[in-house]
């Protein structure tokens, strides 16, 4: 078991900085999500907790050692990979002992280890298989398998479920909580797929262009974003944004007016904001009800039927499009008038420089 | 939604599409390489175990005779004779000026020996010592053995080097270094000159004088390294022959084993990474694994390019000196046209196409996906 502990950590390749800087601190135990969109560096900064690319300026810390230097091996770390990298040759036993066969240990030890990794994971009866013989999941258990037999003090995982289609990524998922709530390890663990993130997560790390954007607990990035990014980003489906003119502000809220939402009054004390600000109004899809009294209105676009609710798209009188989840038995066809009305206390509001007010 | 297979409109649409339509532009496109293959391969092939029945000959007055297997007989027609030693009156062992045993004359069992039928017209091969008797191996086509032999030794030490060689050469180049493709495109240079090119620069390269070779390695030893006529001297003449041969087409099996290693996923090595490989066992849990069927491959493409050998020999030796690098393809070229025995070309073909069929053969059942 180790923390983790990053500090200014960057990565450059000839000129360009890729990581600008990340400082993260992970308690033992902890299951940390890094999300973010392709590109990101989320998985960069991964391998570079790794040790399979080099760290360009910062330290490093696994346990209570720097491990800037050391080489993978020597950081008390297993990795799980989106492609599984299980050795295709080898048997599901072979693979899961190949570390061990590496470092020369005994047969009985090997044994052992390998029977428990085994029992975990529910796959004794696929020992004698070739990796050719197993379907994907089994494949990425394989692969877990062999994290666990190195009794590493930090898992890591580079998108494990990606490459399993979607009702798999679910079972998988909840096998993964259930794993390191036995397990009680670090885990260190990238996705681009926020429904993994909320799901898994203690503490998401949300990052954008090698920048950290915010870090806390799911509940605290879903109600109250840092800032733009962090609220398009987590929350599905995404929060709608709507341009809004600051028409008073006090000590208990803002006074908001816009051509689409007419006038609305934010209970949030403290913003700081001056009457004629043009600020950003973040609503989320789950927020908005249709009703009568309503500000907002608009035609409807387009109506997803998902049972438990209804997904419809409306189109403002601005010409924007706004998303709002509506009851699943919600009478509404495209092409009629609705008018919506968002719980004003579960808004965000964001400055004209993105941060959150 | 699927049509009842049993109406016929549908069962018409299936057949066009599934065998006529596709199968008409299989062939249209497998036509025009099936027909020269046909035409300069398979008919040839024919025709060679066709004639290697016959006595036909390249220009010839007299009619083509069925022979039966008399060709295969003359070829590869073998046999063991044991002398004893020459005793005098007193059956004291008769001894030469060298002191050593003397033997009754081969002549006298070979030629004209009515006790003798099978070993008529038979010549010495090699002959070794057992306590005072001597064993004979004789052949009745000596030169034909000793091609047979050559090729074995030219296959059994090019196909191992030439393949570790291209291995080594194609791990060093696998790199990400700047500058790599220039060694890639120098490794490759000798397979895209032509062989005869080639053989004719390593002539220059062995010659006895002043050769490159022997200047080389006069310099590196101050001149004590005798001068050696490379391919002048059957000891070294069929070594030369195979160094050379290994060198100009190591670059092409280099490029296959590249391929090979490419192939290999990037996550397994950082799998082995994690797990703390050693550079070796890297090599031996991820690369060798992961190159088998491209080991397989070269083994036995390495392996019939070797049995051809010709080029290098008509060049550089002509089989010579004393038949010391004649090859069994040589042979059938050089019986074929140079002496005009098209039927007895034909049967060295027919026997080499059989030894390496077995060989492949047998290679592909070592090899074999085991499970």
């Amino acid at each position: 078991m180790a923390r983790v502990s990053l500090a200014g950590i960057k990565k450059t390749y000839g000129s360009t900085e890729v990581i600008k800087g990340v400082d993260i601190d992970i308690a033992d135990g902890e299951f940390v999500v890094f999300v973010g969109p392709s590109g990101c560096g989320k998985s960069t900064l991964l391998r570079m907790i790794a040790g399979l690319e080099d760290i360009s300026g910062g330290t490093l810390t696994i346990g209570d050692r720097v491990v800037n230097d050391l080489p993978p091996k020597d950081r008390s770390i297993a990795m799980v990979f989106q492609s599984y990298a299980i050795f295709p040759h080898m048997t599901v036993r072979e693979n899961l002992a190949f570390g061990l066969t590496i470092a020369k240990a005994p047969k009985a030890e090997k044994e052992a280890k390998v029977a428990e990794a085994a029992r975990i994971l529910q796959m004794e009866h696929l020992l004698d298989r070739r990796p050719s013989q197993l379907s994907g999941g089994q494949r990425q258990r394989v692969a877990i398998g062999r994290a666990i037999v190195r009794h590493p003090g930090v898992f890591l995982f580079d998108e494990p479920l990606s490459n399993l289609d979607a009702a798999l990524r679910v079972d998988m998922r909840m096998e993964l909580a259930k794993l390191h709530a036995d397990l009680g390890a670090t885990m260190i663990y990238v996705t681009h797929d926020q429904v993994e993130a909320m799901t898994l997560a203690d503490k998401i790390v949300v990052l954008n262009a090698g920048v950290v954007q915010q870090v806390g607990s799911p509940l605290e990035l879903y109600h109250k974003p840092a800032n733009l990014f962090v609220a398009g980003f987590i929350g599905s489906p995404k929060m709608n944004f709507l341009k809004a003119r600051v028409d008073a502000v006090d000590a208990t809220g803002v006074k908001l007016s816009s051509p689409d939402i007419g006038s609305l009054v934010l209970p949030k004390p403290g913003v700081d904001a001056r009457v004629g600000d043009e600020l950003t109004l973040g609503v989320r899809p789950h927020h908005l009800a249709a009703g009568p009294g309503a500000d907002l209105h608009g035609k409807v676009v387009l109506v997803e039927r998902l049972g438990n609710e209804t997904l419809t798209v409306i189109g403002t009188p601005s010409g924007q499009q706004i998303v709002a989840a509506l009851p699943g038995d919600i009478d509404i066809t495209p092409g009629a008038d609705v008018g919506l009305v968002p719980q004003a206390a579960k808004a965000s509001l964001f400055l004209p420089s993105g941060l959150a007010a | 939604m699927r049509r009842d297979p049993m109406h016929p409109r549908a069962r018409e649409v299936t057949m066009a599409s599934k065998f006529t339509r596709s199968n008409r532009i299989g062939w249209l496109m497998a036509g025009p390489a099936a027909f020269l293959i046909a035409v300069f391969v398979v008919l040839p092939f024919i025709f060679a175990v066709g004639l290697s029945f016959t006595n036909q000959r390249l220009i010839s007055p007299n009619p083509t005779q069925f022979v039966g297997l008399a060709n295969y007989e003359q070829l590869l027609g073998l046999g063991l004779l044991t002398l004893e030693p020459e005793r005098d009156a007193a059956g004291q062992l008769a001894r030469d000026d060298a002191g050593a045993p003397k033997y009754p004359a081969l002549r006298g069992y070979t030629r004209n020996n009515p006790d003798y039928p099978q070993f008529a017209g038979m010549r010495e091969w090699f002959s070794f010592q057992q306590g005072d008797s001597r064993t004979y191996v004789l052949a009745r086509d000596v030169v034909f053995m000793k091609a047979i032999v050559n090729t074995f030794v030219f296959v059994l030490v090019v196909a191992p080097v030439q393949a570790g060689l291209a291995l080594v050469l194609a791990l060093l180049i696998n790199q990400r270094l700047r500058g790599i493709n220039l060694f890639r495109a120098i490794y490759f240079m000798p397979v895209v000159v032509s062989i005869v090119v080639v053989s004719l620069l390593w002539r220059f390269i062995y010659d006895g004088n002043s050769g490159l070779l022997n200047n080389l390695l006069g310099a590196l030893s101050f001149g004590a390294f005798p001068k050696v006529d490379w391919l002048g001297n059957p000891s070294t003449a069929l070594g030369a022959i195979i160094a050379m041969s290994i060198w100009q087409a190591v670059g092409f099996h280099m490029v296959i084993w590249l391929s090979g290693l490419q192939t290999i996923s990037p996550t397994l090595y950082e799998a082995a990474a994690i797990e703390g490989s050693s550079r070796w066992q890297v090599f031996r849990y991820v690369t060798w694994p992961g190159l088998r069927n491209t080991a397989v491959l070269i083994l036995i493409v390495i392996t019939m390019q070797a049995f051809a050998l010709f080029s290098q020999i008509d060049v550089m030796t002509g089989g010579g000196p004393l038949d010391s690098t004649q090859t069994v393809v040589f042979q059938a070229v050089e019986r074929g046209y140079g002496k005009q025995d098209i039927s007895g070309g034909s049967t060295i073909s027919v026997i080499l196409f059989v030894i390496v069929l077995s060989i492949s053969l047998l290679q592909r059942w070592l090899t074999r996906e085991k499970n």
